[in-house]
């Protein structure tokens, strides 16, 4: 890109009407991308406002039940002055955190092995084949990937994994049907595995060869000289990669509203394996779940109110990430 | 004389030209004689039998999936869903097709193409041509880029937000008492071209960072200015990029639900609002493939889930379909500079 537009810049004409007027349109359109997004964060936040207001820095924290005060909310009078917005979205907040962090750290797990298989062990014939599986993968509709959920890992949790005794042990907070922690974490993490495959393939592939061949040349054996060479070279796309499922999984609304249970229950650690068993409901559902009650005025603001903070999340993970890459990527490869 | 790999000793000249020609071939496999299996630690074995495991589990996984949907969507479609509207009903035999939503997605794929494409192509043609002044450029790439990263829940609730607005009216319909409804065909295809957008750019950009240099300066050398080369020279070499990041987008389209949901309303079969033909339907609700899924698996109202595995399974071949046109496309634009 830097070559090109080198070239043109030597060349055009600043004084050229028409090719003003077309730079000007051109940059015009551009720029409305960035007044979408300006006005989505600001008019987001404004419209969420009371709900942070009402509650201040406890809207973030724990207390009481949180589908209870999301109900109360909704069924507020009419009068704008008696309106409810007592909400504390704690659950909803450690749901999306345990749901999408666990999904994103086996996927990074699973992803590189599974990215270095593909790319320096598969039989070619195989590489071959997984191309187009892993792209039609990352293709499928999440809601796809809901229905298998619901219709097939659900039932079998449901069967295989939980017992009576864990039932009635949980029985007088929360009943386990299957609907869990478990299932979304599963479905999530394969989920987002193909699109991190892809990515990190991508750039392995792009490792220069003599690289590789000059640790083997130094006596190292081919898995020593894949860790320290090809995958500190891919570091880079390791994070774009993960960046990106996070986002992912942050905004993942459908699936995870179909096989988390959507209750807004935060499952306890200290339940020990149960936990996972437990359902939740993650904040990018609960926007989903609340969307036909958008048009009653402080639910609405409530709901904004969960918005704002997503898009606040995702846009800070995007960030980091390029804070991240641009510190890995002075030796490494791959996406900038 | 056998050319197997690891055998380094009395190789004859001819096996080991074979063996070059193979490890040319498949850039990886000069690597694989090299490694003698005695200078592998415990810690390299466990590694290299994890890559296998996870690799392995890939395959079965997406083999698995696709087999399962193929079976199940062959064992409950047929040709009577496909063509007769859905109806409300508790029985799943009378609960009719999804002809509705078929026509829906096919609705809001063309109306949120046809929004992201222009705006696509003008931004990536702006971003690589021009990128004047330079800061402007790099936020505005930023802003692609959060677009991707964006939850679309959260860009849906803020379409319903602008669609909701008074002078949006037009673009659904109004209540008695003056309140916007917000959703319609229009609002979600307005929405869902934001979606698609960062894939028409990506696409885009890619195919004119490939063009070289010297075929810009051969047509400034004929006389041509910089708007009349990007439209004659450039826009057509970068065609098959700018198709693929198209079709990219279609299918991202295809597969959104959450807008769906938040913004065509949930009717089950296309509402049309009005009286002029046509633009009744865009002005009106109605469901797509996705939502026709959502809405009829247990976690919906409907709840027929034969009808959702065969919506899902066309939902699945037009992705597919999809995808097999980006394989055509960009194999047939790969040797444009070669």
């Amino acid at each position: 890109m830097e070559a090109a537009s080198l070239g043109t810049k030597a060349v055009s004409k600043e004084e050229d009407p028409t090719n003003r007027r077309v730079e000007l349109m051109l940059g015009v359109l551009a720029s409305s991308i960035l007044l979408f997004i300006a006005g989505m964060v600001i008019f987001t936040f404004f419209k969420g406002l009371p709900s942070f207001a009402a509650n201040g820095l406890s809207w973030f924290g724990a207390g009481g039940n949180v589908d209870e005060q999301l109900g109360a909310i909704f069924n507020s009078p009419a009068a704008p002055a008696d309106y409810v917005y007592e909400f504390h979205a704690w659950p909803l907040i450690w749901s999306t955190v345990v749901i999408s962090g666990l999904s994103v750290t086996i996927a990074t797990f699973l992803s590189v092995f599974s990215a270095i298989f593909i790319v320096e062990f598969a039989p070619v014939s195989l590489e071959k084949l997984l191309d187009p599986v892993i792209k039609f993968l990352a293709a499928v509709p999440s809601v796809v990937y809901g229905l298998l959920g619901i219709l097939v890992v659900i039932p079998f949790i449901n069967d295989n994994l939980i017992n009576e005794e864990m039932r009635s042990s949980v029985a007088y907070v929360i009943q386990l049907d299957g609907s869990s922690v478990l299932a979304g974490v599963l479905i999530l993490t394969f989920m987002i595995l193909p699109i991190m495959v892809a990515l990190i393939v991508d750039s392995l592939r792009a490792v220069p060869r003599v690289w590789k061949e000059g640790a083997l040349a130094l006596g190292a054996n081919r898995w020593r000289a894949l860790v320290t060479v090809s995958l500190r070279a891919v570091r880079p796309a390791i994070v774009a990669a993960a960046v990106l499922a996070t986002a992912r999984a942050l905004g993942e609304a459908i699936m995870l509203a179909m096989v988390t249970g959507s209750i807004g229950f935060a499952p306890n650690p200290l339940d020990g394996l149960l936990f996972f068993l437990e359902p939740s409901r993650t904040l990018s559902a609960t926007i989903l779940d609340g969307e036909e009650g958008l048009s009653v005025e402080p639910f609405g603001q409530t709901m904004y109110a969960i918005g704002f903070l997503l898009i606040l999340s995702c846009a800070l993970l995007s960030f980091a990430g390029w804070a991240v890459r641009n510190r890995l990527s002075r030796y490494g490869i791959g996406a900038k | 004389m056998s050319p197997m790999p690891g055998s380094s000793k009395g190789t004859s000249v001819k096996a080991r030209k074979r063996r070059a020609r193979q490890a040319a071939k498949k850039s990886q496999g000069g690597s694989r004689k090299v490694g003698k299996k005695n200078s592998w630690s415990l810690l390299d074995r466990v590694g290299l039998a994890t890559a296998w495991a996870t690799g392995l589990l890939l395959c079965s996984i997406a083999f698995g999936i696709t087999i399962y949907l193929a079976f199940k969507g062959i064992q409950y479609i047929n040709l009577d869903v496909l063509i007769t509207s859905p109806e409300a009903s508790t029985e799943q035999s009378e609960t009719g097709g999804f002809l509705d939503p078929m026509v829906g997605t096919v609705l809001l794929t063309v109306l949120g193409t046809l929004v992201a494409a222009p705006l696509g192509i003008a931004i990536a043609v702006w971003l690589t041509e021009y990128g004047r002044p330079a800061a402007l450029a790099r936020f505005v790439e930023a802003g692609v880029e959060i677009l991707v990263g964006a939850p679309s829940i959260a860009i849906a609730i803020f379409g319903l937000l602008i669609f909701q607005q008074g002078f949006m009216a037009p673009f659904s319909f109004a209540a008695e008492g003056g309140e916007v409804f917000g959703r319609s065909f229009f609002a979600a295809g307005a929405i869902m071209s934001l979606i698609a957008l960062p894939f028409v750019v990506g696409g885009t950009r890619e195919a004119l960072n490939a063009v070289p240099k010297h075929v810009r300066e051969a047509s400034y050398a004929l006389g041509k200015d910089q708007a009349s080369t990007i439209r004659r020279v450039l826009l057509p070499s970068a065609r098959s990029g700018i198709a693929t990041g198209t079709t990219l987008g279609m299918a991202q389209i295809v597969g959104e639900t959450a807008v769906v949901v938040v913004l065509l309303g949930a009717t089950l079969q296309i509402a049309p609002e009005g009286t002029v033909p046509v633009l009744d339907i865009f002005k009106g609700t109605g469901s797509t493939l996705t939502s026709y899924v959502y809405q009829n698996s247990p976690a919906g109202e409907g709840n027929a889930p034969e009808k959702a595995y065969a919506a899902a399974f066309v939902l699945m071949l037009i992705v597919v379909g999809l995808n097999l046109i980006v394989n055509l496309i960009s194999r047939k634009g790969q040797q444009q500079w070669g």
